[in-house]
């Protein structure tokens, strides 16, 4: 009898669409997709091991460099865990300074996450898009930072430096001042970008066509695989370490959790992250209330040069902007860390690809990919 | 033998209208090739080729002469010869098409009655050497992106020639020309535009997807497929590939401006009310008509090419199923409906003309 045969095809690790370096292996009937597997481990670059050997101080940089794009986040994530594990009393400046930045970082990941996706789909001007007002944040970052992506701004206890002269700017700043003042960007990014993406992408018919219905993820099996983050509350659980388990000072502000419907298709996955932008620019802009009410300099405690923890263990959770960051670290005492384990958000989500792939288009696949945003240095680590 | 003599020799005459049919072909191809890049720069906020030329005019010349400087590579494993002669094959169609196309008042290389089925014979060919490329390459992307290829431009070759039978029905001809003159007579808000407003809208979506330009170029989705059907081609063979979709491109745009808004009618300075005839009066005869003819259906042209990357760098892809959904699902009905509403409205207006009832005005744009 005459049969079909299935094609296996090897996507990447050097594929256009696979955001890095992934591989994943498919097999199609025609064009559906009957199995997906993906491969990783190309971007392993020993990074829990390597911190073994460095002093508390010089993980910092190390941890920059697991989710690339999204550095404060991991940053303050392993300064909460090293605060937690010496009960270091943060400077109020220092934690709203932090949220802000964190805060600030998850739109400027969520905008190329976003874009990316885009361009998956065929739309490069979004992603062009993405990338102006990336640049913008960038340009502000380097001001305060003096890192465009990779900043090393967090120390153990507070802050490197305070916010240099007139970033904070006015709220009346406007467009001209999107490059300027963090004020200008974030009502640039609410006025301006925000609707754009909606009339460009989001409404588009076509756009909707591909990402609605395809690769629903009921939120049992999200919370069985442990998905977090955009993807979990996609599949409508409303779950936000922000706001759930509250760290540092996220319980003195004012912002909403934005759910998908119970069976999250990647057009929700992309509706939560537009929604996500919106309410970091809310949070941004009550952190700089209050900065620009509460002017001082004490900005980090005055701490030993080599920082020796007590002997003890800490696990923090972390909202970070693709999911659930998890520090777990171990002391001996030593000025080393023992142990330094990262739960990463995009490992978990990545599992997810064999779940959602089958049954769809290959066309699919890559919608499926940039919906669950994954950054392949932080899957790898 | 005099150059009249030799000109009333039709092999002279079909080497001399073939070389200009080519350079129009290649010349246009080299413009069009730039203004995509500059105007996909300029809705991205960027500044696209600056640096080689005046406002990177050169840019393309520079990238072209690049691709026939490479080395020429056949990988191991492929089909050889139809790996060779794909691209040629893939040229043939695309030239084609500018034999039946009326470039201004009897500028036309071949005047066929049957102008609009031999556009159509031709183009469909185009798909075999889409497949033989996909087919010879012996690539999975290759092969993906040319099945994707024949699925999708036999189908639309359907909705495609679906769409015109509205504007021949209105002519009353096959003949290119013969519908460009119908046109004139109607004068500009007689163009088949307005009355054929939907087998121009079908005309311009289905010529996308026969063009496999975004938002439908599944066959060389970057994204999925990496380039679809010329993955393995690299140096002039991948040159040869970029200029049949340009070249393609800008047929097709030239087959829309004859059919739906005039072709080279258009008016000229010396009809400007009250000064044009003193000030441009000696801009008329049988010259000035045949320069003014070929402005408009250039501008007109380049009207609809500038539409076509308008909206490729604006809408993202579509997916194959949904694709096949609309061509059969969509177009097609809608451009059978637009020609029982054409047959009606026509039969309305040959029935009423004469008769001077006020309901005759809803059949008028048919006339």
């Amino acid at each position: 009898m005459e049969q079909t045969r299935e094609l296996l095809i090897n996507m990447g690790p050097q594929h256009p669409s696979t955001h890095g370096v992934l591989r994943v292996l498919v097999k199609l009937d025609g064009e559906t997709i009957t199995w997906a597997e993906p491969d990783i481990g190309y971007l392993h670059r020993c990074f829990e091991k390597l911190s073994e050997s460095k002093t508390y101080t010089q993980v910092i940089p190390y941890t920059d460099r697991t989710d690339y794009l999204s550095a404060i986040t991991n940053e303050h994530a392993f300064c909460l865990a090293v605060e937690k594990l010496m009960g270091i009393e943060v400077p109020e400046r220092a934690e709203y300074i932090r949220v802000m930045m964190a805060e600030l970082q998850r739109i400027c990941s969520h905008l190329l996450g976003l874009g990316a996706m885009a361009l998956d789909l065929g739309a490069v001007t979004g992603f062009l898009y993405a990338w102006r007002d990336r640049e913008k944040i960038y340009s502000l970052f380097e001001r305060i930072t003096g890192g465009r992506m990779l900043y090393n701004y967090l120390r153990i206890g507070g802050v490197r430096n305070d916010l240099p002269e007139g970033i904070i700017g006015t709220p009346k700043d406007g467009r001209d001042k999107a490059d300027k003042t963090i004020w200008g960007f974030i009502n640039y990014f609410e006025s301006y970008v925000l609707p754009e993406w909606d009339d460009l992408l989001t409404n588009n018919r076509i756009f909707q066509w591909r990402t609605q219905g395809v690769a629903p993820l009921p939120s049992e099996v999200a919370i069985a695989y442990g998905a977090s983050g955009p993807v979990l509350r996609a599949s409508g659980v409303k779950w936000d370490l922000r706001k759930n388990v509250p760290y540092s000072i996220y319980d003195r502000f004012e912002f909403d959790i934005p759910v998908g419907k119970e069976n999250g298709d990647c057009f929700d996955r992309w509706v939560v992250r537009v929604e996500e932008m919106r309410q970091s620019a809310r949070i941004v802009k009550q952190a700089l209330q209050w900065l620009a009410e509460n002017p001082g300099d004490y900005i980090a405690p005055k701490l030993p040069r080599v920082l020796k923890p007590p002997k003890g263990e800490v696990y923090i959770r972390y909202e970070g902007s693709r999911g659930e960051v998890g520090v777990h670290l171990v002391s001996d005492g030593s000025a080393n860390p023992y142990k330094v384990k990262w739960r990463s958000p995009c490992f978990t989500h990545l599992q997810l690809l064999p779940v959602l792939a089958p049954g769809h288009k290959l066309a699919d696949m890559i919608a499926i990919i940039g919906s669950i945003d994954i950054v392949l240095g932080e899957v790898d680590r | 033998m005099s150059l009249a003599d030799l000109w009333a020799q039709h092999w002279f005459r079909a080497f001399v209208t073939g070389s200009l049919v080519l350079v129009f072909a290649l010349g246009n191809f080299y413009i069009t090739l730039w203004l995509e890049r500059k105007e996909s720069a300029w809705i991205q906020n960027r500044l696209g080729p600056m640096r080689a030329g005046p406002q990177g005019l050169l840019q393309v010349l520079a990238d072209l002469f690049k691709l026939l400087q490479k080395e020429d590579i056949v990988p191991r494993n492929v089909d050889r010869i139809l790996f060779l002669i794909a691209p040629f094959i893939a040229h043939i169609p695309a030239l084609l098409i500018f034999l039946v196309v009326p470039f201004g008042p009897n500028m036309v290389v071949a005047d066929y009655d049957i102008g609009i089925i031999m556009i159509a014979a031709v183009t469909s060919y185009a798909v075999i050497a889409t497949f033989i490329a996909g087919w010879g390459s012996n690539n999975k992307y290759s092969l993906l992106g040319a099945m994707r290829g024949a699925a999708q431009m036999i189908s639309y070759e359907v909705t495609l020639v679906m769409s015109v039978i509205g504007v021949v029905m209105m002519a009353g001809s096959l003949k290119l020309s013969d519908i460009v003159l119908a046109q004139a007579e109607r004068g500009v808000l007689g163009w088949y535009l307005f009355p054929q407003f939907i087998g121009f809208i079908v005309y311009l979506i289905a010529s996308l997807a026969e063009l496999n330009r975004a938002p439908f170029d599944l066959m060389e989705a970057e994204s999925e497929l990496v380039a679809g059907y010329h993955t393995e081609y690299s140096g002039f063979r991948f040159a040869i590939f970029l200029l049949v979709e340009y070249v393609h491109m800008i047929a097709w745009s030239a087959i829309a401006a004859t059919l739906f808004l005039g072709g080279w009618v258009g008016p000229t300075p010396a009809d400007i009310p009250v000064i044009g005839p003193k000030l441009f009066g000696w801009m008329t005869g049988p010259v000035w008509d045949n320069v003014w003819g070929f402005f408009w259906f250039l501008f007109k042209t380049y009207l609809l090419i500038f539409i076509l990357i308008w909206i490729r760098w604006t809408f993202p892809r579509v997916r194959i199923d949904q694709l096949m959904d609309l061509g059969w699902k969509f177009l097609l009905p809608v451009s059978l409906f637009n020609i029982f509403l054409t047959g009606v409205m026509k039969y309305g207006w040959n029935v009423l003309a004469e008769s001077g009832s006020p309901l005759r005005w809803i059949f008028w744009l048919w006339r």
